[in-house]
């Protein structure tokens, strides 16, 4: 039904699809986290933030788990060389997640004070390294990663943790940190009233701007700061190919080329900075979900914006430029594709619909009454 | 080059974090299944009790997966940081059932399960019922979509090698998906799950019922443990795995080593019940064997051979050589993909190309393999006897003290005088560890049985690793080990605090310790 170039475009959007995903939901589980020592003056206060995403952090999670699952199925090469390749990077997320289903369980089961404080520093780290670890990859992605495939397919790679600290990739840091915040009090600002709500409404008015400035400086540094990748020899976007038999240019300013074929893609970045600096406006006139939207598509038009400037990189090399992994070589087989697409079809459908249900459910505000009157059950 | 060490770490640090992981999973398989029970027993019947005791044990099913998901991260992106040669090779095929995995059941358990603990208030008692059986349905769907992964290592079907991409492509969805080994497999391990929940809430009950404490509602919950607890303890014996040994060769190296079949015997074969395996002798030091039972478990016939190892040993040698020309013509292939003369014969011979691979090992070329090195290769194909030996007797010990444990609190249960039975109750309760000790003994049989192979006769274990060195590795094991240690003595205590508090941890205002006005949590 699909041929196999179809099929690689569709996947390489469906890769989009799961990062915005993951980035809308978990990264508002993430901005709470952050803020979580700092807006919660009370132990209650603590418990009401911990409540507004109680019982539906799990599922945003799994975002990030089925992107792991996609990417070794869908793009098992990537997969392999990226994983291993930031090898303490990677670890470095996992300890910090570590921390989060038991913290967020844990936490209340005891009512000594040192153990909350402990549990809520443990969620503070869960939530703010992995935004930091995941801001920081997308940064190195788009600079490349020093590894090398030899003729078995079998990569090397040779930076270590500390490489991973460069100027521009702790610029997209400052960038990741200050969306998540911002979709994190937004989303608080929604779900809870009083003093929390008010606090929240004054986070979400500087870091929107903070986000703004610093997302439009990213774009400055990839324009004039960074060098792109470009393929130079012909590619057949049909069949199975080795990423060694192409050719690769790199030079700075390559990265915007997509966006001279393809003007549409300039939207990306529009919405992206509209999107963020109209959010305060709504939560000032209590539009609250109204600004929730807005701070998604922030989100997605940063994401997009930065995967459509790499497209069809998925995984450049600094250290042979030919390893660079492009969608047209790193991709599964036809077969295992075609299978693939057909389980996302029935699948995610799914998912949205009865994850739609979950938050229909648990709609409302979480209040400082609640959480005291169900000592026991809430978190 | 890859050096032995790197391999063995990571084979070392996969089996912590995998045998970590599955101190939860079990628990997690079995409990959400017997919740489900317990609330639909309290939608049929009305009885708040039921609701209070789903409530209860679904509090400790909490603690238990909160930690399940802390271990299952690690698991997710492992295959990628350090098995990521192995990733490329079989990802194709491999990360389809893992990718499903996570649509399918991941999501669902996960958004579920917090429905499940904050939902109870906000949605009708059918709408709650249906909740908790999703998140049932959601941790079982994902046993199977990992269990049929895991067999696919076990005995790889419906996948070809592709020497374009060098790597094994999907060629057969529903060979995958229809594997016998994953079937047995899964049957196995998920009613080994399902008996790790019983035997949980049965020694815990016990545990009540010893101590006074809440007894109608630990009477009730004992019932059903007990009742639940024989079925799944029955499935795991009866659809024990040897019915997944007849296919695929290395799962027939396997039952030879569990069952020290140094020779082939004639059939029907007999079983050894213990013995010392001698691996310098290869005999079984003073075995204790019965006749024709080796036979009837594997092969459900009399009349059928079962191989013992020296034939198994015999084809590995041939196999091996019949490898080393398959890469060798492989070598000529990737220069020259016109070269019909190399394709053909490695056409002819791929099938062991992961024979020849063995000998990498020993020499990066493969062909210049000398005699004594394909000796050592030969060696190394077969399992070491002693270890598979003891794991699967331990096993299989475990099951039949938990056999009898159900079988007698099942009878006395019928008579309803479970709970005067105090022998039986002690035995219940210091039984609680059988279940975990038996699973992860299982899973030493199923992995180290497996080597010198991560995928069964196409992929050795030494080429699969990351291109890490060993100080990454030490680094990180002993920070798994650290931290996963670390919290699990906080889950523990957790545990068994809230074991002790039992049903008073609810604050109904109707157990135990809140009827002596003491305990306050
Ligand atoms: C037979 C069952 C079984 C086996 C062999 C494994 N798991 Fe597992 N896993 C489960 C059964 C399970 C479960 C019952 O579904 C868990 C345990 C507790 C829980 O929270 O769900 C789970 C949790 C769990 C999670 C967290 C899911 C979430 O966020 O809800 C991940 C990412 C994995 N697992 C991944 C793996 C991988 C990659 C494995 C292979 C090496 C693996 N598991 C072996
Ligand atoms: C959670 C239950 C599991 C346990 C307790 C377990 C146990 C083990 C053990 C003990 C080893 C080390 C064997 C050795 O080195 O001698 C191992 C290795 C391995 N297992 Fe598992 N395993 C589990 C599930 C799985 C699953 C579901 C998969 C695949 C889907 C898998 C894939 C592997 C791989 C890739 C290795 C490393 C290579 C090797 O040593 O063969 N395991 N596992
Ligand atoms: C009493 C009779 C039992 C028999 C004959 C039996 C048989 C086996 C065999 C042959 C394997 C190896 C499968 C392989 O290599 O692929 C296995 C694995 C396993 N066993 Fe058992 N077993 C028994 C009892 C138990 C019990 C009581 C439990 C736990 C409650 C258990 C849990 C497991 C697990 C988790 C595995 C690894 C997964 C798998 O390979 O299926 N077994 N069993």
């Amino acid at each position: 039904m699909f041929d196999y170039e179809s099929l690689r475009i569709i996947w390489w959007a469906i890769l989009v699809f799961l990062i915005c995903g993951f980035a809308v939901m978990d990264g508002f589980d993430f901005g709470i986290a952050m803020l979580l020592p700092f807006l919660g003056k009370t132990d209650d206060e603590r418990r009401v933030m911990l409540n507004t995403v109680g019982p539906t952090w799990e599922g945003n999670q799994t975002w990030l788990v089925t992107l792991g699952g996609i990417t070794f199925g869908a793009w098992s090469i990537v997969y392999a060389v990226l994983f291993s390749g930031v090898y303490a990077g990677l670890l470095l997320l996992l300890f910090a997640l570590f921390l989060r289903p038991v913290g967020f369980d844990y936490r209340s089961k005891l009512a000594n004070p040192e153990w909350r404080s402990f549990w809520d520093w443990g969620l503070f780290v869960g939530g703010t390294v992995p935004a930091v670890v995941l801001s920081l990859a997308a940064g190195n992605l788009m600079l490349g990663l020093p590894f090398e495939l030899d003729g078995d397919m079998r990569s090397t790679y040779t930076g270590g943790l500390f490489d991973l600290f460069t100027l521009f990739p702790l610029l997209c840091v400052l960038v990741g940190v200050s969306l998540c915040v911002m979709h994190g009090a937004v989303y608080l600002h929604w779900k809870t009233e009083s003093f929390i709500a008010e606090r929240a409404q004054a986070v979400i008015r500087w870091s929107s701007i903070l986000f703004v400035v610093l997302f439009l400086l990213a774009g400055l540094y990839i324009a004039f700061g960074v060098e792109g990748y470009r393929v130079t020899s012909a590619i057949d976007t049909n069949i199975t190919a080795h990423p060694l038999h192409k050719t690769v240019e790199k030079s700075t300013g390559l990265w915007l080329a997509n966006y001279g074929t393809y003007p549409l893609l300039l939207l990306a970045p529009l919405l992206t900075v509209g999107a963020a600096l109209s959010a305060p406006f709504f939560t000032a006139k209590q539009h609250s979900a109204t600004a929730f939207v807005l701070s998604s598509l922030a989100m997605i038009g940063a994401i997009v914006t930065a995967g459509g400037s790499m497209f069809p990189f998925v995984l450049p090399s600094t250290l042979s430029i030919t390893s660079s992994l492009t969608i047209w070589d790193s991709s599964a087989s036809h077969y295992t594709m075609k299978m693939l697409l057909a389980a996302t079809v029935v699948f995610m459908p799914i998912v949205l619909a009865y994850t739609t249900w979950v938050y229909r459910i648990m709609r409302g505000k979480v209040t400082v009454e609640q959480v005291q009157e169900n000592q026991h059950t809430m978190y | 080059m890859i050096t032995n060490e790197v391999v063995d770490l990571s084979r070392m640090q996969f089996a912590i974090t995998a045998m970590y992981h599955f101190l939860f999973v079990p628990l997690t398989l079995g409990l959400s299944f017997i919740l489900a029970i317990m609330e639909s027993l309290y939608v049929m019947t009305n009885k708040p009790i039921y609701k209070d005791m789903t409530r209860f044990w679904g509090k400790l099913f909490g603690i238990n997966f909160a930690m399940g998901v802390t271990t299952g991260l690690t698991m997710e992106f492992q295959f990628g940081t350090n098995w990521s040669y192995y990733s490329h090779y079989v990802g194709d095929i491999f990360g389809v059932p893992l990718a499903i995995e996570g649509m399918m059941a991941f999501f669902l358990e996960s958004t579920f399960v917090g429905l499940f603990f904050f939902g109870w208030d906000r949605m009708t008692k059918l709408q709650h019922l249906s909740t908790t059986w999703l998140l049932a349905l959601g941790t079982n769907l994902s046993a199977l979509w990992i269990l049929i992964a895991n067999a696919w290592m076990q005995n790889p079907v419906g996948a070809e090698f592709n020497y374009d991409t060098m790597r094994m492509e999907l060629t057969s969805f529903a060979d995958i998906f229809f594997n016998p080994v994953a079937q047995v497999k899964f049957v196995h391990t998920v009613a080994a799950g399902y008996v790790t929940g019983s035997m949980f809430v049965l020694g815990i009950s016990a545990f009540y019922l010893l101590k006074h404490q809440d007894v109608a509602f630990a009477r009730r919950s004992f019932r059903i443990a007990s009742g639940f607890g024989l079925a799944s303890i029955l499935s795991v014996i009866l659809l024990g795995d040897e019915s997944g040994y007849t296919v695929g060769e290395v799962q027939r190296a396997k039952l030879a080593a569990i069952e020290a079949e140094w020779e082939t015997e004639e059939a029907p074969a007999s079983f050894t019940l213990v013995g010392f395996p001698n691996e310098e002798t290869r005999t079984t030091d003073y075995a204790i064997k019965f006749p024709y039972l080796l036979g009837l478990i594997a092969t459900r016939s009399i009349d059928e051979k079962v191989d013992g190892l020296d034939v198994i040993r015999e084809r590995k040698r041939h196999r091996i050589e019949n490898g080393m020309i398959a890469y060798e013509n492989l070598q000529i292939l990737r220069e020259d993909k016109t070269n019909e003369v190399a394709k053909a014969i490695f056409e002819k011979h791929k099938v062991d190309l992961g024979h020849g691979l063995l000998l990498k090992k020993y020499t990066e070329n493969v062909v210049d393999a000398t005699p004594a090195q394909i000796d050592s290769a030969v060696k190394d194909s077969i399992p070491k006897v002693a270890p598979m030996f003891w794991t699967f007797r331990g096993m299989v010990f475990c099951g039949v003290t938990m056999l009898f444990i159900f079988a007698a609190s099942f009878y006395h249960n019928m008579k309803r005088d479970a709970h005067n039975q105090r022998w039986l109750l002690k035995m219940a309760f210091f039984g609680i560890p059988l279940p975990w000790i038996a699973s992860e003994l299982g899973w030493v049989v199923a992995e180290y049985g497996r080597q010198p192979w991560t995928i069964a006769n196409i992929l050795p274990t030494h080429l699969s690793t990351s291109s890490l060195s060993s100080g990454q590795l030490y680094g990180s094991i002993a920070g798994f080990v650290v931290m996963y240690t670390a919290l699990l003595c906080i889950e523990l205590f957790l545990m068994v605090k809230y074991i002790r508090l039992g049903a008073s941890s609810l604050h109904t205002g109707n157990y135990h310790f809140e009827k002596q006005g003491a305990g306050h949590v």
